[in-house]
Parts: structure tokens; sequence; C-alpha cells
């Protein structure tokens, strides 16, 4: 039943993507954004039925993909991430009919969004090989396709470069190491695999995980193979930009999980102490560009790379712990991450939704070029207002039961005493207090300079609420963010059983009856709900206090209302937009904190009068923060490729004898090597 | 059942009353001190409590760019310091949701105040609120570190990270006052209290200088009652950090602990929290009168130091059990 | 890093159990309309084209010896924070429109206090072109504090009269 439930959805999706296609522009965006969204439904009740019964929805085809086949097999542990990417995707695909419309119409982006929905769904369902790669290929191309239909600006073309470079490289390393491991198998099936796995070497098993960490890590924006996603998450059309930092970063996670701990069984210390090393240094990396970034999109894009890298953190935790032997403190920990993981893609998806929101109402998204919209796009506003306080760990909302428990699965795994695994889950603790503190300030930035105060331009003085359906997609995720909040244990023991079923085999009556009890009862400790009841009472009740207050003294005093007066610029002139703070002033001391992290540019271009040398004519400042990374560690790496490929071109000269030679050079070699 | 219930609540409302109350003493303590030491005769200790009955009587002002969220933020203020104050075990070790007193829930509500005061800085569109908020929240981002590490630090010698288990492990085993884990996570406490509530060497609350102003640039623009809920807010902050220090390095005289919760033992157990605040109030104070105000780029220093010591705290604590 | 000495220590130490060497004031006149402060007085000090004498001798009535805070009354920097406006200097023109709007930004009740000579528009500078005539031009003095410059005692005398202590 789940199985044609979720095939169903599959099914919708595709059709979606025809709808898109074909049908003609009035009707194209909201077609193919209802047939999306039904399929994404049909999905969640299907993942929720697996997560209910753990019976996982199997279905098996030898058709579709020639010579291997199609495995679809979605158990808990996928039904977690198929049920995450299908709110996401409803989400999305709602917003997305009205981003598409009137104006703005696209047939591309019509037909490939639910593309990539279905194949974003259909990679964690993936039980073979061939269909795991087939999947992860189809999500690749569509989202690489979707960053295209901006090709008329330069910055996505070079987005799109970096991004199909890097995405196909992670993709090669994916599949050489699912290819060792299938060839040893004997066979492409997960199932199979998982079987044969523990009798190779473990010099194998090492190479076969650090191939498969390098594509899954370089997915999730992992430093150091982080570079693709602070350019392509920004010049991604809005929706897919929601889908790929709230649905598409969760797969390199599963990727690593599935592979690291489900196919190769757990491996050794090291394997995951490496993850969590590339979490910690993921985590502080991305909050300190996203405490310094002054592009809302791209601030939410090295956000992402830092809630990733807190996610790797405890996947690594979990796994050094699992390794070492404590399997309820790995489970917990790994519960805590996957609803770190949960938690990031409501707030980061409604985050993302509401910076295109704004970027399509005031026309840029320079926060130093927007300001005032609060009373412009309000609804808009109070969506972001909600995913920004999640993402900043505020309590009553998701982020702060999720960073929470996060905390407490790191604590926890002090009790297994080991140097290593101290060393690191200390390191996981003042990564996770660190970057709470960055992205508050981030946050901080982002929501009160782009929102709050005068509009910095006219564009953004212009600016008006956004179309019915883009707000409703924007408000759909900001939902999840106070529910997650209020109620975690809503989700909680689901989360327990699916890591349950790939941490195992284990004593799996203790650990599945227990963890989800776990961590929903270590949830339960600090009755979220009671908190969010209490904040919400004290407030109501210190307002009503004080408007009892102020109606006895209007009542005692004539005149003694409110008063709307100047903002207090010391008696000068009116304070006007330019003097307020931007948000390249807001970031600018704690870039000059983290100075050796960001080495921001500075470019001062001074123009001399003809007559003169002593008067200038003009001056022209450039200041710019780019990826430390990319300029220290990728650029010489394309430059020493792009010299060697200047000294090969002369084997090229195009002389046909030169040619011929080669073939006949190479015919004997081969007659010499075969005797 | 509904007997400790409402015993529990009583104790809630009894910490908020308290705090609301001693909090601008504490405040009002520290500029006696100050005053006494360069000499003068200085305002009453009660002053802040005048200076609040006085606010509450003036006129609202709002900057006429303010969006909601400049009278929103002193309510959300109040209300997530309040609600700290109410769970957090401060004359009992039995407040009402006490086990929701989890040592990162209290961190994290604090940093909800801190960020809705931040907000109303921008709000008014000002430079100087901008520049406030900037500074307070790059303090903030720098603190949290040195905080969370530190409290992670007892919380693995306590075995856990409720508040009130963390007391009664303290009081369970008193030689773990004097453990040298203990000492350097308290040195590394002191230094984020300090960069928490803004006192020299890390912020000037009496400047009048806004080049140099922290936490009072956030809030130029507030008038009447809601600068008094504001102040009360960050009086209440104070208050509710310093007993958290002395509770939590030197908790006897609580109430609660081994079962004595009744009338006169509450009533001894404020009598001793006030007593370690005040005293506490009072080095802090000295040590105010004694250093100036640091840069604003050198207090990256003071508080990655703290880092340090925090990160020291907890590696002696684990090889030392 | 911040140094701190041991010596620095016991002189504040010692200073603390010191007597303090603020001066005992007589009780002041009342104010009429004075019971609104009720202890309390936060002044936003506006120097609207002095000479720094009065401004020297405010510092005086907060420092040491007058102690003006001992009786409730503080300055500080911004006018929404404040109960009035202490003006020194003749008000000349330039500085018209900023006083004006200075005393509009204090929240009511509010004060005006005028200090000083120059202020009240008795002073010798106060005919010139450039002055817009003391603090009446702008608005009328709650209090006055007569001098060139007033002697600090003075100065904490008027502060005490609005607090009522």
């Amino acid at each position: 039943m789940s199985a044609v439930l979720f095939l169903a959805g599959l099914g919708l999706g595709a059709a979606g993507a025809v709808a898109g296609l074909v049908l003609p522009g009035q009707v194209r965006a909201v077609a193919a954004a209802v047939l999306t969204s039904s399929g994404c439904g049909l999905a969640f009740a299907a993942a929720t039925r697996v997560l209910i019964s753990g019976n996982p929805a199997t279905a098996r085809s030898a058709a579709i993909l020639p010579l291997t086949g199609v495995v679809i097999s979605l158990d808990r542990f996928g039904a977690v991430f198929a049920a995450t990417t299908a709110v996401v995707g409803v989400a999305a695909s709602c917003y997305s009919a009205g981003y598409l419309a009137r104006g703005h119409r696209s047939r591309a982006t019509s037909a490939l969004l639910p593309l990539f929905v279905t194949s974003l769904l259909l990679v964690p369902a993936a039980a073979s090989v061939a269909t795991f790669m087939a999947a992860w290929e189809l999500m690749a191309l569509s989202s690489l396709l979707l960053l295209l239909t901006g090709h008329r600006r330069a910055e996505a073309r070079a987005a799109a470069q970096w991004y199909a470079a890097m995405t196909h490289a992670g993709a090669a390393a994916i599949l050489l190491a699912l290819v060792i491991l299938s060839a040893h198998a004997g066979g492409q099936s997960f199932a199979a695999i998982r079987a044969h796995a523990g009798a190779l070497p473990l010099t194998v098993r090492s190479v076969v995980f650090v191939l498969a960490l390098a594509g899954f890590a370089s997915k999730a924006g992992a430093v150091p193979l982080h570079v693709w996603l602070p350019r392509a998450h920004p010049e991604a059309p809005g929706p897919v930009s929601a889908l790929m930092s709230g649905a598409m970063v969760n797969l390199g996670i599963y990727g690593i999980v599935r592979v690291g701990a489900g196919l190769l069984g757990g491996g050794v210390l090291w394997w995951w102490l490496t993850v969590a090393g590339l979490g910690v240094v993921s985590a502080l990396f991305g909050g300190i560009h996203a405490a310094a970034s002054a592009d809302l999109k791209r601030l939410l894009a090295y956000s992402t790379v830092d809630n990733m890298g807190l996610v790797l953190t405890g996947v690594g935790a979990s796994g050094a712990l699992k390794v070492s032997g404590h399997i309820t403190l790995a489970a917990l920990a790994m519960t805590a991450a996957l609803f770190q993981l949960v938690s990031h893609a409501a707030f980061k998806g409604c985050l993302f939704l509401g910076a295109a929101s704004v970027q399509r109402a005031a026309g840029t998204r320079d926060l130093d070029c927007l300001g005032g919209l609060v009373r412009r796009l309000p609804v808009t506003a109070v969506a972001f207002g909600i995913g920004a306080a999640a993402i900043c760990a505020l309590p009553p909302f998701s982020g702060f039961a999720s960073e929470w428990l996060l905390l407490q699965g790191l604590l926890r795994g002090f009790a297994a005493h080991g140097a290593a695994i101290g060393a690191v889950l200390l390191a996981g603790v003042a990564a996770l207090a660190m970057t709470g503190g960055l992205t508050a300030a981030a946050f901080v930035k982002a929501a009160g300079i782009g929102f709050l105060g005068q509009p910095r331009t006219p564009d953004a003085a212009a600016a008006v609420e956004v179309g019915p359906a883009m707000v409703a997609g924007t408000a759909l995720l900001a939902v999840p963010c106070v529910v997650l909040g209020a109620a975690p244990g809503v989700v909680l023991p689901a989360l327990g059983k699916a890591v349950a079923g790939v941490l195992g085999p284990a004593p799996a009556g203790a650990l599945r009856a227990g963890i989800g009890a776990e961590a929903a009862s270590a949830t339960d400790v600090i009755q979220p709900l009671l908190l969010a009841a209490l904040l919400l009472a004290l407030l109501i009740g210190i307002w009503a206090a004080l408007r009892v207050w102020a109606r006895a003294r209007v009542r005692a005093q004539a005149g003694a209302g409110l008063r709307l007066a100047e903002a207090w610029g010391c008696g000068g002139e009116p304070q006007t937009a330019r003097m307020e703070y931007t948000a390249t002033s807001f970031a600018e001391p704690l870039q000059r904190v983290f100075d050796d992290v960001l080495r921001p540019s500075h470019d001062l271009e001074v123009s001399h009068l003809a007559e003169s040398r002593y008067f200038e004519d003009a001056i022209t400042y450039h200041s710019r923060v780019d990826d430390a990374i990319e300029r220290g560690g990728y650029r010489p790496v394309i430059g020493l490729v792009r010299r060697w490929g200047q000294v090969a071109r002369h084997a090229q000269n195009g002389s046909l004898h030169r040619y011929l030679g080669y073939g006949l050079a190479a015919l004997v070699v081969v007659l010499v090597v075969l005797a | 059942m509904s007997a400790t219930v409402a015993a529990q609540a009583a104790v809630s409302a009894l910490q908020l009353v308290a705090a609301c109350i001693g909090g601008p003493l504490l405040y009002g303590l520290m500029a006696k001190v100050r005053a006494r030491a360069e000499g003068r005769a200085g305002a009453p200790v009660r002053q802040p409590l005048l200076d609040l009955r006085k606010l509450m009587g003036k006129e609202r002002v709002h900057a006429e760019h303010s969006s909601v969220v400049l009278p929103l933020a002193p309510l959300v203020l109040t209300a997530s310091v309040a609600a700290a104050v109410m769970i957090a075990p401060l004359i009992s070790t039995r407040p009402a949701f006490g086990r929701t007193a989890d040592v990162f829930v209290v961190v994290f509500l604090l940093l909800l105040g801190s960020v809705a005061v931040a907000l109303a800085g921008l709000d008014a569109g000002t430079a100087f609120g901008g520049m406030g908020a900037s500074r307070a929240m790059t303090i903030g981002a720098l603190a949290e570190p040195a905080l969370l590490v530190a409290v992670l630090a007892l919380s693995l010698q306590a075995g856990t990270s409720n508040l009130p288990g963390i007391v009664a492990a303290t009081l369970a085993r008193p030689e773990l006052v004097a453990s040298p884990g203990r000492m350097l996570a308290l040195a590394a406490l002191v230094v984020v209290v300090v960069a928490e509530t803004g006192r020299i060497p890390v912020d000037n609350p009496v400047t009048h200088l806004e080049l140099t102003m922290i936490h009072e640039a956030m809030v130029l623009e507030y008038a009447g009652p809601e600068l008094a809920l504001v102040t009360l807010g960050g009086q209440m902050r104070l208050g509710l950090l310093l007993s958290l220090v002395a509770n939590l390095f030197f908790p006897w005289g609580i109430a609660g602990a081994g079962g004595a919760a009744g009338g006169p033992h509450l009533l001894l157990g404020l009598l001793v929290l006030a007593a370690k605040t005040a005293a506490i109030a009072a080095v802090i104070a000295v040590l105010e009168v004694s250093m100036a105000k640091l840069r604003l780029f050198r207090v990256p220093e003071i508080l990655s130091a703290a880092f340090v010591l925090a990160v020291l705290a907890v590696v002696t604590g684990l090889a030392v059990p | 890093m911040v140094t701190f000495s041991i010596v620095q220590l016991l002189s504040v130490l010692r200073s603390l159990a010191a007597r303090p060497v603020t001066e005992r004031l007589p009780r002041p006149p009342r104010l009429p309309g004075v019971a609104r402060f009720r202890g309390s007085v936060q002044l936003r000090h506006v120097d609207a084209g002095s000479c720094n004498g009065c401004e020297l001798e405010i510092a005086s009535a907060f420092g040491p010896v007058y102690d003006a805070e001992r009786f409730g009354a503080r300055l500080t920097a911004s006018p929404r924070h404040a109960d009035g406006v202490l003006v020194t200097g003749v008000v000349t023109r330039n500085m018209a429109v900023p006083l004006a709007k200075t005393i509009d930004a204090v929240p009511r009740p509010r004060v005006v206090v005028a200090c000083g000579d120059c202020a009240l528009g008795a002073s010798v500078f106060g005919a010139g072109y450039g002055c817009a005539g003391g603090v009446r031009a702008v608005a009328e003095p709650d209090a006055e504090i007569p001098g060139c410059p007033p002697d600090p005692a003075a100065i904490t005398q008027a502060l005490r009269a609005l607090t009522g202590r």
C-alpha cells in the first residue's frame, strides 16, 4: 500500500513535469504546482505509513533502466528524508504557482521543478546502485538546468559551471565507491551489498568510505567541498533555492549515513572523527561567512553550510560512539542530528522563500539596499521572522528544540570515556556555541536591516506584498518551525525508530523501544510546550498590565497617550535612510575579528584631475569578502589545470601526419603488450 | 500533588517578585559602591526603583519610522527574563517547571531577550541603534562559546545539565567546589557575566558618549513605560546571572535541598541569596572602579581568554574526575 | 590586556572604608509642580553656545564634593530617557532649533532648567547678533540657576528642589 502511494506520488510529479512542459502559459504554472503538491502529499503519506509501521515500501521493475532494472525500497531512514522533502516540495510548488505567474513565466522552470522534486523523493528510496545513481544524476541535472534558466546573468552562468563541475566530480566519487562495493558483493542491490560488505578488507572499506564521504559531503556543503553552495543557492530561482537548501543538502547526509553505517556497517573510529571534524570546520566557516555577508541569499546559503556542519558533527559523534560500543548514546546523537536536519529544512525553506519574495518585491537581494519592508510585506516579514527566530535557536521555536537535543546528545556522549571522542565532542559543543552566536548576529542583520527601519532605496520603498500563492508557500513552512518547537514529541519517536533501523543490528528490541522514547523523554524534560505557554502567558500578562496602566494614565491626564515623534538624531537634520546602519557596517566588527578567516579584499581607485595630480576627480571603493577556500584552494588548482592544458595543446597541433603517427605508435604498443 | 504544584508556583512567584525588586537593588548597590570608592556619598541603593516608578508615569513616545517591533521588544525581553527567573533555582531548588530548568534553556532564553533588544535598536532607523545592535551582537556571539563551554564543564561534573540537578550535585559533594575545573569555570563565567550585563571593562553603563555605547545605544529611542521595562529586564538579567553564579558555585543556604522547603526555609533562602548576590555585585563594582573600559576590538581578546579557560575547565574536569 | 595592581585595589578599598568628602547642604525651597518627580530626575544637558564655565561647575556639582546624584538627579545621554533639559549658554541662532527639538524629544511631564546668567538672558553676550535671546526664546524655563558661573552648591540645590529630596 505504501509502495503504491509512493509510486503514485512519483508519477504525479512526473505528470507535473509534463504539464509544465506542454500546457499553455496561463495554466502551466498552476497545473504543475497542483500536480507536484499532490504528488508530494502522496509521498508524505507513504513515508508516514512506513515510519509508523516499519514495513519498507518496495517496488521492483526490470523495465525502466536497461540491464539493471529499478529497485525502490523506502525504509524508515529513507522515509524521514522523503517526508521532509515532501513538505518542502509542497511549499515550494505552492510558491512557484505564484512565482511563475504573469510576466515571469518560464516553460523550462515549470517543467524542471516537478522533475527536481520527483528526483529528490526518489533518491532516499533507491535500493540499488543503478537506481541510486540514476536518481542522483537526475537530481543534479534538473537542478543544474534550473540554475541555467538564469543564463542571461553572468553570475548565474559561473554558478552553474561551478555547480556542474563539483556535483559531477562528487557523483563520480560516489559511483566509484558504490561500484567497488557492488563488484565485491556480486550484485548491485543495497541488500546484497550490505550482506557482503563485512567480508571486505578494512583498507578497501576505508577507501570506499572516503570516496563516498567526498561525494556526499560535497553535496551537503561540507568545507572544503562547499564552494558551489554559496554560488548556486543564491542564483537559483526562489523555490529552487528552497528545495536545494531544504531538501537536496539533506541527501548528502543521507548518503553518508546510508553508506557508512548502513552498507558498511559502522567502520572504524577515524572515519567518524573525520566526519565530525568536517562538521565542526563547516559549522564555524559557514557561521563566520553568514555573519559577514551582505547579500541576503548568500547569507542563507552559508547558513546552510553552518547547519549541515552541525548535523555532520552529530552524525560523526554518533558513528564514533557506536564504534566505541555505546549504541544508545550513538542513537541519541544520531536522532538529534536528524532532528536538526528536519528542523533546518523547515526554517531554511521558509527563509529562502521569504528571501525570494523580498527579491521579487524590492528587485534586489542586497541587504544594503533594503529596509522598511515590515510595513510593506507584512506577512512575508512575519514568516521570515519566525524562520529567523527558529534558526537562531530562540525558544520556543524548532531550532531551539533541535539544538538543545543536539547539545544533550553531545553532552551524554562524554560518558563514553575516550580522548579522541572527548576532544571531538568538546569541539562540537564549542562549534555549536560559536555558530549559535554568529547565527544570531547574521539573522538580526538580515531581519533587522532587511525589514526594519527606513527603506534605503526607492525600489525598497515601492515594494508591495507578493501574491497569495507565494505568501502561502512561505507561511506553510513557518508552521513546522512553531509546531516542532512546541511539540517535538510528534516526530522524535519516528526519528528514533528510523535511526534504530540504520544503526542496527544491535540489541534491537532495547534499541527500538528505548531510543525513540529516550529522545522524546529527553526533550520532554524541558517541556517545550509548557515553556512556550509560560512565555506567551508572561508576554500577554505584561502587555495587559501596560495597557491597563496606560488607560488609567490617559484618563487621569488628558493627552497622555502615545506620541509619534521624529527619531532622536541629536537635534540636527531629520534622520534619513542614508544615516542608517547598513548590513556591511553591521557586520564590520565581526569581519574585523575574523579577518584571518574571511580575508576581505579592498580596492581603491583614485582618478585625478587632468590639471593637477593633487586634486582627485573620482574615488571608487570596492570591498568584497570572497570565499577564502575558493580563492586559496580552488583557483590555484584551476590555474594549474589550465596551464597543463596549454602545455598539452602542443600535442594537438592539427597536423594529420602527427595524428597518424600517434595511431601507429599506439598500435605498436598494443601489439608489444599483447605479445 | 496539587499542594506540591501550588508550593512550586509560590516559589516561582516569590522568585519573580524578588528579581523585580532585587535586580534594581543590585544595580543601586553597585552604583553606591562605585560612588563610595570615588569618595562621593552616592545615590541611595533604592534609587533604581525610584527611577522605574518615575518612568512608568511618563509619556510613551515612538519614533516615526518604527514598526510593531519597537513596542514588542521590551515585552519579549521582560517576558523571557521573567520566564528564566521563574524556572531557575534561585531561592529554592524546587520552583515550578523545575524540570525545564536546564542551564542551556536559560542561556537561550537570555539570547531571546538580547535579540529582541537588538532588533528594536535597528527598528528605530537611527545610526546609533544600528551601532549598538551591531556591537551587542558581536559581543554576544563571542561570549556564547565561553558561556556554553563553561556551563558544559559544570554539567559534566554534575552529570546533568538540569540546574537543580547541578545544585544538588554540588551540595552532595562539597569538595567539588574547590576543584581546579570549577575554579576555571568560575573565572570564565565571571568574564562572561560581565560581558553579558554590559559592565566595565566591556561596556560602561553610564557613559554619555554614543560612540562608546553598546547596550545603551540600542535603547536610545525608548521612553516612559517601555524604557522602564527595558531597564527592568536588564536589571533582572543581572540579578539572574549573579544568582546563578552564586547558586551553582556556592549553593549552601538554598531552600529545598534535602526536603526542607517550608516557609522559613524559603525566607532563609531569600536572605542568603540576597547576601551572596550583594557580595558578588560589590566585588564586581570594585573591579569596575579599578579598571578602564576596553576598546571595542580588545573585548574579543578577553572573551577568547574566557573561552580558553572554559575549555581548560572541561579538560581538567574530564581528566580529574 | 587589562592591568590591575594590588596598590590600586588597596586604594579603592581605603576609599570605600573612608567617609565620603561630600558636603552637607541645607534643604532648598520647594518648587511648584515638583511632586511629579518624586525622588528621581534625569536631565539632558544642552550646551547652546556656552563658554564652558557653567559646564565645569555642573561637572563639579556631580563630583565628590557636591554630589547631586545623592538627591536622585542624573545626567543622561538621550532626551528620551530624560525628564528635562539643562540648558547652558546664550541660545545662539544656530542652536535654537536643535534646542527646541531636544526639548520636544523629552517625554512629558518635562522641565526646562536654565543654568547660568547666559541662559537666563542676563549676560553680557546676550545682545549680540548671533544670539536668539536666552532660553526664553525657545521655551519658558521651569527652574533658573543664576550666576556666572553659578556655584556648584546652587546647581545641586536647584536639582534637589526638582527631585523633592
